[in-house]
């Protein structure tokens, strides 16, 4: 998929269920992906679509009554591979932070009120590396503030003392206190005014830059995703179905879903005119059968209705879960390729 | 600002302690029951001794004690001994002082409900705390439970159960009393003597912490549950933080925040707390000592302990609030 042959993580068939009193839900229902090193990878979808059960799954905070069922996520680092769905709880303590990491909305509150910011630094590198002495400590933790444009004297304030981009700028600092090879940011700049979330985003991406980390950014804003990632993931009840690169989700999307998100966005020469969605969000609960698109979707053949569409790989390098590409490929019904994309130029080619 | 703060806040600690002292002095004046003539009516009726001229005596005693004179004089006389820090004589153990007789019983009465007041706070809110931790075995999720259906039975009503099984059925621990009275003529600060107070105290400190550890663990328990879905603690395991220290650092430390004022408001009533307790088990405390007295209509001595009561609430209070800025950090006093 991408052009870089040894991805950082690659993700198997990674599946994810809540066992609730209403029935099973399939949160993450067969994700399969490869990030490369120091690549960014957005991940959009509307609420409850998987995207922060699938972060949780990554870093192996799925409580119940939820469980991963299967797959694998394999991470590489300089001590070989890891895969991070079958370590026990004691060595993934020691890979959170470390290899992968999270950074929460930290805005509202994901720092701990009665500590300093300096004692929460101090947690996470005591947690990983309770030899070094504390003044490298304090110097670790100073540098990786100053890596985020804040001034040492943060780390003497409480979470309270500081504002929300601030706050948010500390999760960073202490997201990469540990040069992790993966950073997962879920919602990182939600809840801040739309200056403040520019110039977070930007600090964001110079760090994960400088440490060459990998990144995947969980967000509703298509707008920010098409300024920060690299690659861009669609997901819908559970799965993924496109990832694209993001020049080309954003002009020529391929699957029917990708389309209607592309095309609800406010744009410089349709103004006034958005097109939404049709129908729901199915619940988890009762996915359609066959392709969980096909109640809304414009393009639904019968083939959807039964089964699954396979995913399909474009030869320019993208994914997508559909029958129209899957017929397409095969080099059958003209017609419904004319039918299908609004953009028969791309992805159509084979 | 600090400086001003502490300053307002001791003159509400004042206005406070004034307060309620006028209210406590005019409550028991309400009774028609005049105390001195009760007094000699008992004597009467214990010993068979009649005085020729009763009522002589009755006025004698009541000049003695100020009583003749209007109400409002003596409210002016009494709060005027106070500030000299005369709690005046006690009418029903006569000629002994009120600060005498609670200078007796306070040891007693500190002793036991300090020692059941730190042990309930501990249980309950570790209880508590681990009722609420997701990652805690069911049983100790269940242990709630049974110990409010515990905190639904009053503590008097606990004692006498246990003083029936325990002390007179099975006969393991004393009936009541503080020490053994045969064996020691008076309180001696020595080996015997303190395990013998221990094992009196037992039942009662027993009755006290099994019928108020309940409270303690479901206020733990409700601050618990919601700290425990907070962000911070998530963003705690994230981080990979032992879960030890997500606990006690991230969890405990700001669940128990209001178990805090909690403990504080308890130890403001310890002297109020354990009246039926110490009354029960004839414990020599102020509960006792207050049970005789308002029994006796013994105005003076119902106040010296109204009085400590109150400097204990309102001091324990002021202190909760003067230490809040250590325990939570969004507390400072910065106003002008």
């Amino acid at each position: 998929m991408t052009a870089n042959a040894m991805p950082v993580l690659r993700v198997r068939d990674l599946r994810v269920t809540y066992y609730t009193d209403a029935g099973r839900v399939a949160a993450v229902n067969g994700v399969s992906f490869d990030l490369a090193p120091g690549e960014r990878l957005g991940l959009v979808g509307e609420s409850g679509c998987g995207k922060s059960t699938l972060a949780l799954a990554l870093m192996r905070m799925i409580k119940p009554p939820g469980r991963i069922e299967s797959g694998s996520a394999v991470v590489r680092t300089a001590q070989g591979e890891i895969d991070l769905l079958t370590l026990d709880e004691a060595a993934m303590r020691k890979v959170r932070l470390s290899v992968i990491s999270y950074i929460p909305q930290g805005a509202m509150n994901a720092l701990n009120p009665v500590l300093r910011v300096e004692q929460q630094m101090l947690d996470a590198l005591q947690a990983h590396m309770p030899q070094m002495p504390r003044r490298e400590m304090l110097a670790r933790a100073e540098a990786a503030l100053e890596s985020v444009e804040l001034s040492r004297d943060v780390l003497r304030r409480y979470p309270h003392e500081l504002s929300g981009g601030m706050k948010q700028r500390v999760c960073i600092a202490i997201g990469i206190l540990l040069s992790p090879r993966v950073i997962i940011a879920d919602e990182p700049t939600s809840a801040l005014d739309v200056v403040v979330q520019r110039q977070v985003m930007e600090t964001l991406r110079r760090v994960q830059e400088q440490l060459g980390a990998s990144l995947i950014l969980i967000g509703h804003d298509m707008g920010l995703m098409a300024q920060v990632a690299h690659r861009v993931a669609v997901m819908y009840a559970g799965q993924f179905v496109e990832i694209s690169p993001v020049h080309a989700m954003f002009t020529q999307p391929l699957h029917p879903y990708a389309q209607a998100l592309i095309q609800s966005l406010p744009r410089l020469e349709n103004r006034g005119v958005f097109h939404g969605l049709p129908g729901m969000a199915p619940s988890l609960l009762r996915l359609p059968s066959g392709c969980a698109f096909h109640p809304r979707c414009a393009y639904v053949m019968d083939a959807c209705r039964r089964e699954a569409p396979p995913t399909v790989s474009t030869p320019d390098g993208r994914l997508v879960q559909c029958y129209l590409y899957a017929a397409a490929k095969e080099g059958e019904s003209a017609a419904m390729q004319e039918r299908a994309s609004p953009q028969p130029q791309e992805g159509m080619r084979a | 600002m600090q400086l001003t703060y502490l300053i307002r806040r001791l003159a509400f600690l004042v206005f406070v302690v004034w307060s309620a002292i006028t209210l406590l002095f005019f409550l028991p004046r309400l009774s028609p029951i005049n105390p001195v003539r009760e007094r000699f009516a008992e004597l009467q009726r214990s010993t068979g001794w009649a005085p020729r001229d009763l009522e002589r005596l009755v006025k004698v005693y009541e000049v003695k004690f100020g009583l003749n004179k209007p109400l409002h004089e003596q409210y002016l006389e009494y709060m005027g001994s106070l500030l000299r820090g005369d709690l005046g004589y006690s009418i029903m153990r006569y000629p002994r002082t009120v600060g005498d007789l609670i200078a007796q019983a306070l040891p007693w009465t500190i002793g036991l409900l300090t020692v059941t007041t730190l042990l309930t706070f501990a249980i309950g809110t570790g209880i508590g705390a681990l009722a609420a931790w997701p990652r805690s075995p069911q049983w100790v999720k269940g242990m709630v439970t049974p110990l409010v259906v515990l905190a639904a039975i009053p503590p008097y009503l606990l004692g006498l159960l246990l003083i029936y099984f325990v002390a007179f059925r099975a006969k393991l621990l004393p009936m009541g009393g503080a020490y053994t009275l045969g064996r020691f003529a008076e309180p001696e600060l020595s080996m015997p003597f303190l395990l013998d107070v221990a094992r009196h105290a037992i039942l009662p400190a027993l009755s006290l912490i099994l019928s108020t550890v309940g409270f303690w663990a479901l206020g733990m328990r409700g601050m618990g549950v919601t700290v425990q879905g907070e962000d911070y603690v998530t963003f705690a395991e994230h981080k990979g933080l032992d879960l030890s220290r997500i606990f006690y650092a991230y969890y405990v430390r700001n669940a128990i925040l209001p178990q805090v004022t909690a403990l504080a408001l308890a130890f403001g009533s310890i002297v109020s707390s354990g009246i039926l307790v110490e009354y029960l088990y004839g414990f020599p405390g102020l509960g006792s000592l207050l049970n005789a007295a308002i029994l006796a209509n013994d105005f003076f001595v119902i106040y010296g302990i109204g009085l400590i009561t109150i400097l204990a609430v309102a001091v324990s209070m002021m202190v909760v609030d003067l230490l809040y800025p250590l325990l939570d950090p969004r507390i400072r006093y910065t106003r002008a």
